[in-house]
Order: structure tokens, then C-alpha cells, then sequence
């Protein structure tokens, strides 16, 4: 009885232990940081506390603050599958909030319903496309798609402020150029009874979606195939081509997605305001969920406390912003640190030693 | 202070070219320089550009408190050199992903530098001073665009010895052999961690020097818009220019150059469309890129043991 | 003795800050320690200490905390997203604040209206000039007309300019922005006509590389006076003088970057309409919803001259300076052309500073040269 818990609890135990460990590692050394420019530590982690978790205000705030990083993680995990570091996810979310409030001034007309859909279409759809095209390039050009995904970036912002700029301004935006609203009355709404609107919902059905799909079907192995070893996937009778192009357009798709819900339901139009990082922060968020799509919730709600903690941070003790991205810094060096830990204590294993999995981007060093 | 300074016209053009050629590629020739030792090793670090924003602020900070510039580019090169030496160790540990790690220190590197550098903003250090090398000619845009900075120069030379080193030198071999196959290495009796390692830091000390480039000479100054993703572009300019110091030599030539014209053509009354023009040096690397690659083969050049590139 | 007294009172500010917070939160209690003192929440979509617009901002508010009456929370680098949104309502629910100042144009639509019509007590002031009164009516915009200023300095700038030729580095082409690239130009051709402006676009409101190069390109095509209208333009002063010509600052006084070149400036009194909005408040008199002032109200100064300036300058623009501190200078009057050739401004017809027509300017006068 007691063998059969170890065996099943123990092989979780250890991914569970491991990081808590590394973050209180990560704690102490903060905690330095904070004795040395002057500050009380014990202070400071409980403000960090209140502001990212410590009451059903706090935790909303997290929560509006993680729902647009679930989606940017994804558009960088789900290429990582098939062997892809894609890191432009800033580029597709702008061109997908453009075209999303195109669509949704389009459809402006019709029932919410439709246009909410319409634009959560288009937004998926033209990111698909932006990161389409980094897939394409690797594969028919033999273009490396970082470089290429951080090119397309660049520009895809560029073409968003060229556009609430120029051809597609709403006239009456005057001191913050923006395209024409897609009207109060289609906007999404929040979650009953929250003050989190329903982007959340969208992103972790996105996520369970994608890990469900990664793992438990002939796609994910595909996926994994054609990232471990392209040539005996090929062998194999792959078309490697096809998936790799794919994975990347699945990632744009989440990406310009979470393009389409910031118009949809927080900023009413594209504007330049858009380019707020979220792609950015999304790389950081795949990669500590080491590329793992259900992982990437948790660690996207991670990054929105600390965030909402910042924020109080800054309030009650007037410490500047950068605090909390050292915090950060600090936090996630020592947990991909501790990434060297696992698999080494003889305790967690019950049986034979697990290795770790091959075939996710950049997994070795 | 009071010369009459002659209207240019479209001669503006090629000297804003040669101009921001020479001012602003500095920063991505040396971050890039620096990378490309990395890479040739086997190791990719991502962090670079939390690297460069720690340099801009240590040396800024240097120079301000000690009174020399050249302090300021030393601090910011050992600073660097820190940061490049943690993250050559962190990587060294089993299991450890190069590419995640350096994306956190990409966060660790800027924040401590906004956070450390909030009272460097408003005071002004001394600056590095160039050589006027327009000094045979009369117009004021020729002798400023002939203004050059020593670290320029610098990266030049660096480019060109670097070129050599890693085709003539045992040193060279020895990060090409460990870039390529540990087992090779190994057989070879090269050790690999360290050679990982001092790679490392030594691109973590030319990209803390970049830094102190952009804080101390051009734009000179420190502030928390400082960088412009210099860092990230340098990383992604060692793969444009695949692996080969030269070639990241003409690659941060383009893109200053490049970045140059949208202010150029501004300059000159052609306002309209000024997001595109600025978004130029991008399109035109991809434009590059696209026209120089072939399909359906593996990068030349690139090490067999890098992590971002293995197909 | 005054050491434990101060420590005490540290622990009591700690206590008040923490504890009396999770008891505010959790049952909606009063902060106990605060009760007689006003909450006022400032947000800034920048650094505070920019040498620029958010430290401008950022001056004000510590002339503001000094106030008996008030206490103060600060937060800055703040995106124009549902950030915004979360900040100035955890400034209300986490502590307590009754008047929150949010200073960047991007706040407004939609947060500030949303936040608005959600805590009607609450009053919210905006900087910019985007409140409207269909918006709600516990919030309010206040602004400077800082034209003003930019006319003077182009009227000193056009006294010592060999060339001609001015040079303008600008964030983005929106009204405030080009208000103050027109008043520049419209100030050095009141005392020249045959003045030109040149334009770049940078973009963004802080890129300081892009800056450093828009100088040097304006000053390679013969610009001998530079100005900006950017959000820390501490880079452009320094290339100015670098580079061996004038130029005139912008947001707060930058002569000590540039002792030699540095003509005048236009500077930010924000402590004037924040002290106006924060008594008002305290006074439980109605929340000002439009709130404007120049020179005349001290909402904006010029920098002291610099040892450039020659008599001359300094007693034309002084001339106008006092028409306008009387209120009997107006700047925007017919007949006024574009630079496309177009009349904006018909004959006899004349836009008083505080005409709101002139917060939608869509054009760039005749003389600048470049392209929106």
C-alpha cells in the first residue's frame, strides 16, 4: 500500500519539489537585494503577497494580468514542439488586433455574437499567417526562423502604427490614433460574477486544447518526431514540411488571438498601445513552462501576480517599477537553474531513473 | 558655434549612410563579435541585451563617478564579463537550457539596471571622445559624419583578428572543434566547459563594452529607453551573418547604415509613411536573408553543437 | 529619543500600510491611520525621473505631498492597457484614494471613462484635452497651453538662426504635438517669414537612438536651432550642443545640458492645476471637468534665457510675452495657409488659445516642411 502512493506520488513529488525549492532559493536571494538597498525583505514579500494573491481583488487583478500571457506563451511552446524557437509573438499579436478591429468595425452591425467571432477569426487567422510565414521560410528557404520571426516582428508593429496612423485612423481619434471602434455593445464581457474578462476562459481552453491535442494524440507525436530528428521523421513518412509550417501557424494563431481579444474586450480599437510587451513576456512564460502547454497557465498566472504585486510595491513603499523585474530575474535564472536537480536525487526515484524528454527546442546545452 | 552651415539636399542621403554606418553600428558589431565567440562555442545566450543595458548603466555610472569614460567602458566590460561568466557556469549544469537562461537574464539584466541606474539619468558623465577623421574636408557634415569612435575601430580590428583566429589560431580551433562535436573535443583533449565558459564570458564583456558605447558616446547619455532590442538584433545578426566575425562586420554596417535612413529621408521633407521608413533596416535583412539562403540545407557554418539551430 | 520616536512612527506607517490594508480589503474598512488625510493617486506611463514629461508630472505631485491634507500614491511605468484600468482601481480599493491624477493621453478612453461610471465618487483627473461633456462628469481634463512657450522660443530661435532653417524632432503627428511644431514655426516667421521648419517623426515617445540620429540629420541639412517635442529630450539638447548649434528645451529647464546653445525653453508648471484640483477636492467643491491655463494662469513658464540670446530677442519676445500675460495675444489667426497650400484659418477669423478647434489641429503650416 504505502510502496504503491510512493511509486505514484514520488515521480510528481520530485517536478513539484524541485522548483518550490529553487523558489525559495530565488526568495533569500531577493530577499539580499532587498536588505541591501534598504529595505525590510519580510516588508516586501508580504506586500508582494497582498498585491499578487492576497485577497479575491488581488487575484482578479493576477488574473486580467496573466489572461493575454497565456496566449503569447503558447504561440512560442507550440512551435517549440516541432523544434522551432519562434520569437516574434509581438509582431502577430499587432497584426492580429489590426485586422481583428477591421473585422469587428466590419461587422459592427450585426449581433455581438458575430462579431466577437469574426474578429477572434480573423485576429487567429492572420497570426497563423505571420508565423506561417516564418515556418515557410525555414522550411522552403532555409531561413532560421528566430531570425526571421524577430524581423517579421519589427515590422508587423511597424505596420500597425502605420496603419491607426495613416489609411485606417478613425478621424475622430485625435490625440491617441486608433481605427474606428467596434462599438461598447460588441465588446466581451467578464466572467460572471469577476471582474476577469472572458479572454481568460479562451486561453486555458487554448491551453488544455493544445496539451491535450500534444499529448494524447498521433499529432503531438508527429510534432515531436519532426522536432527530434526532421530526417528519420521524413524516413518515417512525415511530410515535415507541412508540420513544421503548421506548428508554426498554430502558434501565430494563439499569438494574433490574444491580438483580437485585447481589441475585443479591452481597448474597444487598435491602437498603438497594443504593443504593450505581452509577446515579449510570452517567450519568458513558454520557456519557463519549459515549452509545456498546460504548464504555461500556471506560469502566465505567475507572472500577472507579480506584476499586480509590482504594482502595490510601488504604492506602499515607493520602490521603483524595476523592483519587481529583478524579483523576476532573479526568480526564474535560479528556477531553470534547478532544472540541473532533477532526475539526481535517488530518493525521488521508485524504479528506474527517468530521463529527461528529448525533442523540445533547445533541450540541451 | 555660429558657422553658417551649408543645406545639403539630397547629398544628405549617402552621408547619413556613411554617418550612421560609422555612429550606430558600433553596439551591434561588438554585442555581435562577442556573440558569434559564444556561438562558435556551442552556447547561445539570449541575455545579451539585459547584458547591454547593464553595461550602459555601469559604465555611465563609472565614468561619472571616476571622472573617465574609459573607466566607464572597463566597468561595463567587467560587468559583462560577470554576467557572461554566471551565465557560462548556470549553463554548465546539466539539464540547464542555454536559450531559457538567457532570457531570464535578459529580465535580471535590465532590471537591475533601471533599478540601479534611476539616479544616473539626470547627471551628466563625461563622454568618450572620437577621432575627427573629416578633417581634410570643409563641410561640417563630412567632418561630424567622420567623427569616429576608438571602440569602432576597435571592433574592426576585432573582426578582422577574430576572422584569423578562428581559421589559424589553436584557440580558434579549439572553440570551433567544441562548437562543432563534444566528442571530437574530447577526443582532440580540448575541455569543452571551460572553453564553453571563457567563450561566454568574453561575449558578455564585448556586449557590456556595446552598452557603454550607447550610454557613453552615442547617444551618450543613460536612460531606460536606452536600448532599442540592440542586444536581441545582434543575436539575430551572428545567424544573419552565420557565424563568421567578417561577416557580422558588414551585417552591423547594413543595419546602422540602414537605420539611418528613416531620419534621413525625414530630414530631407519626405515625412508620410515614417513607420515604414523606420521599420527599413528589418525588411531589408529579411530581404537579405531570404536572397542569400537555399532551400532545403542546413545553415553553413552554423556549429553542430548550437541549440537554435539544429534541423 | 527623536530615533525611537522616528522608528516607532516607521512601525506605526508599516502597520498602517500593511495591516490596515488586508483589514480594508477584506471588509471594506477605512484605513484608520488615513482617515483625515485625502488620498491622492498619481499614475505615469513612464519612468518619474525621465529628465523629461513624467518627471514633470512627478515634481508637481511632490509639491502636492507636501500639503498637510494629503497623502500621496505614486506608480509609474504604466501601459496604456487594462493595466492602467487595475492600477488607479487598486489606487481606490487598496488605498483609499479620492482624486487620482493620470497623466498619460492614452489613459483616458477607455479607462478612465469605464472607471469613471463604476466609482461615481471618485474623482479622476486626466492630462490632456480629451474630456468632453457627454464623458462622466466626476472626471476632467486639464492641460497647458504650451504653445505659448513654443512661439517665444521660436521667435528667440529665429533671432539667432543663420540658416533659417529650423529643425523639430516630434514623437508622433497628433495635435498637441503639432499645435506646438505650428506655434514654434508661426513664432520664428512672425519676426522672418521666409523662416522653414524641419520635421522628423520619431515614432515613439522615447527612442533615444532614433532621436541622437534625427539631430544629426536635421543638423547635416543645415537646421541650426533644435527643438523637440519628445518625452526626455535630454539626448537632442546634448546633440544640439554637441554638434555645435542652439537649441530650446522642452518639459522642464535642460540649460545645464547644453551651456553654450541652450536659447530658452518651454516648461510644465503642473503643481499649478494639481494644487487647483487637489483644494477642490478637499473642499468638497464640484470636480473642474475642463481646466486650462498658459503663461497667463502659470500653467507653463519659459526657461531664463540663455547667454546666447541677444537683446534683441529677449525684448521682442518679452514684448509678446506680456501681451500674452494679458491675455491679448492670440497665435492661430486667419488668414492662416497649410503647407499644403490649403487656408485652415480663414481671413478674420482668429482661434483664442482657448478655441477647442484648436485641439484637433490636423495640419502642418505653411513653412514646415513635411508631410502628416
Amino acid at each position: 500500500m504505502y510502496a504503491g502512493i510512493k511509486r505514484f506520488l514520488l515521480p510528481i513529488a520530485e517536478p513539484v519539489l524541485v522548483p518550490t525549492g529553487a523558489v525559495l532559493v530565488a526568495m533569500l536571494l531577493f530577499a539580499g537585494f532587498i536588505a541591501l538597498v534598504g529595505q525590510s525583505p519580510p516588508e516586501v514579500f508580504w506586500i508582494l503577497y497582498q498585491g499578487g494573491f492576497g485577497s479575491s481583488f488581488s487575484l482578479q487583478n493576477t488574473l486580467v494580468l496573466a489572461s493575454p500571457l497565456i496566449l503569447t506563451g503558447l504561440a512560442v511552446a507550440i512551435p517549440a514542439q516541432a523544434g522551432m524557437v519562434i520569437i516574434g509573438g509581438e509582431g502577430a499579436l499587432a497584426v492580429g488586433a489590426l485586422l481583428a478591429a477591421v473585422a469587428g468595425y466590419a461587422l459592427h452591425d450585426t449581433a455581438p455574437f458575430i462579431v466577437q467571432l469574426g474578429m477572434l477569426t480573423v485576429g487567429a487567422l492572420t497570426g497563423a499567417l505571420w508565423f506561417g510565414l516564418s515556418g515557410w521560410l525555414r522550411n522552403y528557404r532555409g531561413v532560421n526562423e528566430t531570425i526571421s520571426s524577430l524581423l517579421l516582428s519589427y515590422m508587423g508593429i511597424a505596420l500597425l502604427n502605420y496603419c491607426i496612423q495613416g489609411p485606417l485612423r478613425d478621424p475622430a481619434s485625435t490625440n491617441n490614433p486608433s481605427t474606428r471602434p467596434i462599438g461598447d455593445a460588441n465588446m466581451i464581457g467578464n466572467i460572471p460574477g469577476l471582474d476577469v474578462h472572458y479572454g481568460l476562459i479562451i486561453g486555458i481552453v487554448c491551453a488544455l486544447i493544445a496539451w491535450f491535442v500534444l499529448k494524447f494524440t498521433t499529432i503531438g507525436l508527429a510534432l515531436r518526431a519532426v522536432g527530434g530528428n526532421p530526417r528519420a521523421a521524413q524516413m518515417a513518412g512525415l511530410r515535415v514540411n507541412i508540420w513544421v509550417v503548421g506548428a508554426a501557424a498554430m502558434g501565430g494563431a494563439a499569438a494574433g488571438l490574444s491580438g483580437a481579444i485585447e481589441v475585443a474586450a479591452v481597448h474597444g480599437d487598435a491602437n498603438s498601445a497594443i504593443v504593450a510587451g505581452y509577446g515579449f513576456t510570452g517567450i519568458l512564460v513558454a520557456f519557463i513552462a519549459r515549452q509545456n502547454p498546460l504548464a504555461v497557465i500556471p506560469v502566465a498566472i505567475l507572472f500577472g501576480g507579480i506584476d499586480a504585486a509590482g504594482s502595490l510595491l510601488q504604492r506602499r513603499l515607493d520602490m521603483p517599477d524595476a523592483t519587481v523585474i529583478v524579483f523576476q530575474g532573479i526568480l526564474f535564472v535560479v528556477i531553470l537553474a534547478s532544472d540541473t536537480f532533477l532526475g539526481r536525487f535517488r530518493f525521488f526515484k521508485p524504479g528506474a531513473a527517468s530521463e529527461p524528454k528529448p525533442g523540445t527546442a533547445g533541450a540541451k546545452s | 558655434m555660429t558657422e553658417v552651415t551649408e543645406s545639403l539636399g539630397w547629398w544628405g542621403l549617402p552621408i547619413a549612410i556613411l554617418a550612421g554606418a560609422i555612429r550606430a553600428s558600433t553596439p551591434f558589431l561588438l554585442v555581435s563579435l562577442g556573440e558569434c565567440i559564444t556561438e562558435k562555442s556551442g552556447r547561445i545566450n539570449l541575455g545579451l541585451e539585459g547584458v547591454l543595458m547593464m553595461g550602459a548603466m555601469a559604465g555611465y555610472g563609472a565614468s561619472l563617478y571616476t571622472g573617465s569614460a574609459w573607466l566607464g567602458v572597463l566597468a561595463a566590460g567587467v560587468v559583462g564579463a560577470a554576467l557572461g561568466l554566471l551565465h557560462g557556469i548556470l549553463c554548465s549544469l546539466k539539464r540547464v537550457n542555454d536559450i531559457a537562461i538567457g532570457i531570464s537574464f535578459m529580465l535580471l539584466g535590465t532590471g537591475l539596471a533601471f533599478f540601479l541606474g534611476k539616479s544616473l539619468i539626470q547627471p551628466q558623465a563625461p563622454t568618450l571622445s572620437s577621432i575627427p577623421f573629416g578633417f581634410w574636408s570643409d563641410s561640417p557634415q563630412i567632418q561630424s559624419a567622420l567623427q569616429i569612435n576608438p571602440l569602432f575601430l576597435l571592433g574592426i580590428v576585432l573582426a578582422v583578428l577574430l576572422h584569423f583566429a578562428f581559421l589559424r589560431t589553436r584557440w580558434g580551433l579549439r572553440i570551433r572543434i567544441v562548437g562543432d562535436s563534444e566528442d571530437a573535443a574530447r577526443a582532440m583533449g580540448f575541455r569543452v566547459v571551460p572553453t564553453r565558459i571563457m567563450a561566454t564570458v568574453f561575449g558578455g564583456f564585448l556586449a557590456g563594452v556595446g552598452g557603454s558605447f550607447l550610454s557613453l558616446y552615442y547617444p551618450g547619455s543613460w536612460s531606460e529607453g536606452l536600448s532599442s532590442g540592440q542586444g536581441i538584433m545582434a543575436v539575430a545578426l551572428v545567424i544573419f551573418a552565420r557565424w563568421e566575425p567578417l561577416r557580422c562586420l558588414w551585417a552591423s554596417l547594413l543595419f546602422g547604415a540602414a537605420g539611418a535612413l528613416g531620419p534621413a529621408f525625414q530630414a530631407m521633407g519626405l515625412t508620410s509613411g515614417f513607420y515604414l521608413l523606420n521599420a527599413l533596416p528589418y525588411v531589408l535583412t529579411l530581404v537579405i536573408l531570404i536572397l542569400t539562403t537555399a532551400p532545403n540545407r542546413k545553415i553553413s557554418g552554423a556549429p553542430g553543437e548550437l541549440s537554435l539551430v539544429r534541423q | 529619543m527623536s530615533n525611537i520616536d522616528q522608528s516607532r512612527r516607521q512601525v506605526l506607517k508599516q502597520l498602517g500600510g500593511t495591516a490596515a490594508a488586508v483589514t480594508l480589503m477584506s471588509f471594506g474598512f477605512r484605513d484608520g491611520l488615513a482617515a483625515e488625510k485625502m488620498t491622492v493617486g498619481a499614475v505615469y506611463v513612464g519612468s518619474r525621473d525621465d529628465y523629461g514629461y513624467n518627471q514633470s508630472h512627478a515634481e508637481a505631485i511632490a509639491a502636492i505631498k507636501k500639503l498637510p491634507f494629503v497623502r500621496v500614491v505614486e506608480e509609474e511605468r504604466v501601459p496604456e492597457t487594462i493595466a492602467v484600468e487595475k492600477t488607479m482601481q487598486a489606487m481606490i480599493e487598496q488605498d483609499d484614494a479620492k482624486l487620482i491624477f493620470a497623466t498619460s493621453f492614452g489613459y483616458f478612453d477607455p479607462y478612465v471613462i469605464k472607471l469613471g461610471k463604476q466609482y461615481p465618487k471618485i474623482r479622476f483627473a486626466h492630462c490632456g484635452g480629451l474630456w468632453t461633456p457627454k464623458d462622466p462628469m466626476n472626471t476632467g481634463s486639464f492641460f497647458g497651453y504650451i504653445d505659448e512657450c513654443e512661439y517665444l522660443s521660436g521667435v528667440v530661435a529665429a533671432h539667432v538662426s543663420k540658416t533659417k532653417k529650423l529643425g523639430f524632432i516630434a514623437a508622433k503627428p497628433i495635435p498637441q504635438v503639432l499645435r506646438n511644431i505650428n506655434s514654434f514655426t508661426l513664432g520664428a516667421q512672425s519676426v522672418d517669414p521666409s523662416f522653414t521648419t524641419n520635421v522628423i517623426f520619431t515614432g515613439d515617445w522615447s527612442m533615444p537612438v532614433k532621436e541622437a540620429e534625427s539631430a544629426n540629420s536635421l543638423i547635416d541639412q543645415g537646421c541650426d536651432v533644435i527643438t523637440c517635442h519628445v518625452d526626455s529630450p535630454k539626448v537632442i539638447i546634448e546633440t544640439a550642443e554637441k554638434r555645435g548649434v542652439y537649441c530650446t528645451g522642452y518639459h522642464v529647464n535642460q540649460s545645464s545640458l547644453a551651456p553654450r546653445g541652450y536659447l530658452t525653453g518651454a516648461e510644465w508648471v503642473w503643481a499649478m492645476p494639481y494644487k487647483i484640483l487637489v483644494d477642490a477636492a478637499h473642499e468638497g467643491k464640484p470636480m473642474i471637468n475642463f481646466l486650462r491655463g498658459g503663461l497667463k494662469e502659470g500653467f507653463v513658464k519659459m526657461s531664463p534665457y540663455g547667454k546666447a540670446v541677444p537683446e534683441q530677442a529677449k525684448q521682442t519676445a518679452d514684448a509678446i510675452k506680456a501681451k500674452m500675460l494679458e491675455g491679448g495675444f492670440t497665435i492661430f489667426k486667419g488668414p492662416l495657409k497649410d503647407n499644403t497650400g490649403k487656408t485652415v484659418i480663414a481671413t478674420g477669423v482668429s482661434q483664442d488659445q482657448r478655441d477647442v478647434v484648436l485641439e484637433q489641429m490636423n495640419y502642418l503650416v505653411a513653412g514646415v516642411i513635411g508631410q502628416i
